[in-house]
């Protein structure tokens, strides 16, 4: 960690350095100080962790290359899925450290806590690894943004596409905490607004469940068309591993509700074929997603980014654009100027092009249906998703009427 | 259709099946728990991390080496063996004369470090590793589908749990083994190195761990934690079946896996508990388990 900080002062001395010999008058700016908060230990290592360093530290050096005199400064930590952890280290990088903005926040728990401490500091809170929706609903507030996906956004895609495709009878497994009580009855909605009908769901005990095969046999017993999964990580990476062994892959279609990049990379196209899957970044959806990803690879041993490690650029990238154009010592100074001059301000990057944040700090953008590729089907690594349908970024996330924003005037 | 309780017959059927699947893990890996608690008195916290290396030496072996997995059943329980060899004469050995305590510190210390050093060279969300050729498809019995290679897991665990108890209990390696624990200085005074022994018995304990994440590979995910999910579940299957005992560490694997699959069709949230709940209600009843014998 310590590491990665110093080999960017180091660049960025680097950097000031040409630009005074080659502009000997400017004047010194004010460093802008991002806080990279992320599981480095954990399950969601893998989909933000290294990764979400390794694009932040990508995004500073191309700001900074383009804007001779910007200085950004990254630290990083790891919040170990621990709410309590996460706080201490916030309140210890906006008071002690001098942070500005932090990001990353790959867990639910952990982003309400760190949000809640940005308005207290007036700092700025961008959450792009977590989850639940109530980040831009009944806890929002105006020093947060929440980028790349949200439950409302998984649910209305996969749930309200599998439904219009004829899976229009659903059987849960469903991990036994709120995070999946939450997508479980958010696709429910979904599918019986389409038309579908739930037939049976089954609570799985969260954690230490390893063999899914009694609830997989359950679920296949149930006769349902689709088997949604509403849990994450290895509860999901089991899951499919053992539907396909007992063939329940075959007479059901699987739902992941949160699968990322890495699961499918983790588990092999083998297993992973026919999945359905909603995210809002895949690197090979067209050639700027391409072209941010060949930048980011080398820092990563040719590992492909996730939609989290991809938000995390794109969101920094704003954060800066918007610090530029309000003045960087005034962006320090006031982290909710700094989100409202983020909201004014029409967001575009490589990652999830044209769009912008909304007054609920909702960031918008379209989001995507993927099908995973056949092993017949694929060009070799990280090749893995055909797109189904997608939907406009007026339609993926949730109305701004139907939220419970405080921050949303009716 | 036959109901059972109000439970489709196939369907109860099929989770009985399930449940003498997930025993024979339960069964395998409760046996290297429960020789090394019976013939070094440790208490082995660092099981579950070896279980997870063997899966891991299956993985690399395959992806470094090009060697498959049939093989590695054999190579892999080898290579984690040897590394429990190492950790019994650096570590574990210096322990012997404290309090049991101290060993489970030791172990548990040392499978963190373990799950931390593969968390950090592989990532946290595991690697693939497909079932073996021959062992793939599946039955279909009338009443569940049952995949070939589950079938053969519960094959494997049988056999391996058998040699070892006809090892321990019917030959004079076996004898002097027990001997060893009951009074070690009369049976080295016979001219047997004890010392040799008791290091040899750790290595076996981790090799039948080894064998089990080879076994688990094809259908768990092969990442870190893998082990650290299991090594609790098994705590409680040895404190059932006795600690130490190597019948009831058996016996108790199979049954405490078909309790548990039950639960799962009756009330599924309480199947990560039910095994606690036994182990409750065990050691009020016979504090000493079902196969123990009280000191």
């Amino acid at each position: 960690m310590r590491l990665s900080r110093r080999s960017l002062l180091g660049s960025a001395a680097g950097l000031g350095a040409a630009a005074a010999l080659t502009v000997p008058a400017r004047a010194q700016q004010p460093a802008i100080k991002v806080g990279v908060l992320t599981d480095m230990s954990g399950p969601y290592q893998d989909l933000a962790g290294p990764g979400s360093i390794a694009a932040t530290q990508l995004v500073a050096s191309e700001f900074m290359a383009a804007n001779p005199g910007a200085r950004v400064e990254i630290v990083s930590a790891d919040h170990q899925n621990k709410a309590d952890i996460a706080a201490g280290t916030a309140r210890q990088w906006f008071d002690r450290d001098g942070v500005d903005v932090i990001i990353d926040l790959s867990n639910s728990a952990v982003a309400l806590a760190v949000s809640g401490i940005g308005r207290e500091k007036n700092k700025a809170v961008i959450a792009t690894g977590a989850a639940t929706s109530d980040i831009s609903g009944r806890a929002c507030n105006a020093n947060t943004v929440h980028w790349v996906y949200d439950t409302y956004m998984l649910a209305k895609s996969t749930g309200g596409a599998m439904v219009k495709a004829g899976g229009d009878s659903w059987f849960f497994l469903t991990a036994d905490y709120a995070f999946g009580h939450a997508l479980e009855r958010d696709v429910s909605d979904f599918v019986r607004n389409a038309g579908g009908r739930i037939v049976g769901s089954v609570k799985t005990p969260f954690p230490g469940t390893t063999d899914f095969s009694s609830f997989l046999i359950q679920a296949q017993a149930s006769r349902a068309k689709v088997l949604g999964l509403a849990n994450a990580g290895t509860d999901t990476i089991n899951c499919i591993k053992q539907a396909k062994e007992f063939g329940v892959s075959n007479s059901m279609k699987v739902a992941g509700l949160l699968v990322f990049l890495s699961d499918v990379h983790a588990l092999g196209l083998d297993v992973c074929q026919g999945l359905i899957l909603s995210e809002s970044f895949y690197w090979d959806q067209n050639d700027r997603t391409r072209a941010f990803s060949s930048r980011y690879s080398p820092r990563m041993q040719g590992k492909r980014p996730s939609m989290v490690q991809a938000g995390n650029y794109a969101c920094v990238l704003h954060y800066l654009k918007a610090a530029k154009e309000m003045g960087y010592a005034q962006a320090k100074a006031d982290g909710a100027a700094a989100i409202a001059m983020m909201k004014k301000l029409p967001a575009d990057d490589d990652c999830f092009g044209p769009g912008i944040i909304r007054e609920d700090g909702r960031k918008i953008h379209p989001s995507y249906l993927y099908e995973v590729k056949k092993p017949s089907e694929s060009e070799g690594a990280y090749d893995y998703y055909k797109t189904l349908a997608s939907t406009p970024a007026e339609e993926a996330f949730r109305p701004l009427s139907a939220g419970v924003c405080s921050l949303v005037k009716t | 259709m036959m109901m059972i309780l109000g439970i489709p017959a196939p369907l109860l059927f099929g989770q009985l099946l399930l449940g003498v699947v997930n025993g024979a893990f339960y069964a395998l890996m409760s046996l290297g728990l429960a020789i090394i608690f019976g013939m070094l008195n440790i208490v082995n916290f660092a099981h579950g991390a070896l279980f997870m290396l063997g899966a891991f030496t299956a993985w690399g072996l395959l992806n470094y080496a090009g060697i498959g997995y049939w093989w590695a059943l054999l190579l892999a329980p080898l290579i984690v063996g040897a590394f429990g060899v190492l950790l019994e004469r650096l570590f574990i050995s210096k322990l012997y004369k404290l309090d049991h305590l101290y060993g489970l510190l030791l172990t548990f210390g040392l499978a963190l470090i373990l799950e931390g050093l593969v968390r950090n060279y592989y990532g946290s969300s595991g690697l693939p590793y497909r079932i073996p050729s021959q062992l793939q498809g599946a039955q279909n019995l009338g009443f569940m589908i049952m995949p070939n290679y589950r079938g053969w897991v519960v094959l494997a665990a049988i056999v391996m749990c058998v040699i070892t108890w006809l090892v321990i209990e019917k030959t004079s390696i076996g004898a002097k083994l027990r001997a060893a624990t009951e009074n070690a200085p009369l049976v080295q005074s016979f001219g047997i190195n004890v010392p040799l022994m008791i290091t040899l018995t750790y290595g076996a304990g981790v090799a039948l761990a080894a064998f089990a994440g080879v076994l688990a590979a094809p259908i768990y995910s092969v990442n870190p934690n893998m082990g650290a999910n299991f090594i609790i579940v098994v705590f409680a299957v040895v404190v059932i079946g006795g600690m130490g005992s190597i019948l009831g560490s058996i016996v108790t694997g199979f049954g405490l896996g078909i309790v548990e699959g039950l639960t799962r069709v009756f009330y599924p949230e309480g199947s990560a508990t039910v095994i606690f709940v036994v182990m409750v209600i065990v050691l009020l009843a016979r504090p000493a388990g079902l196969f123990g014998r009280a000191h």
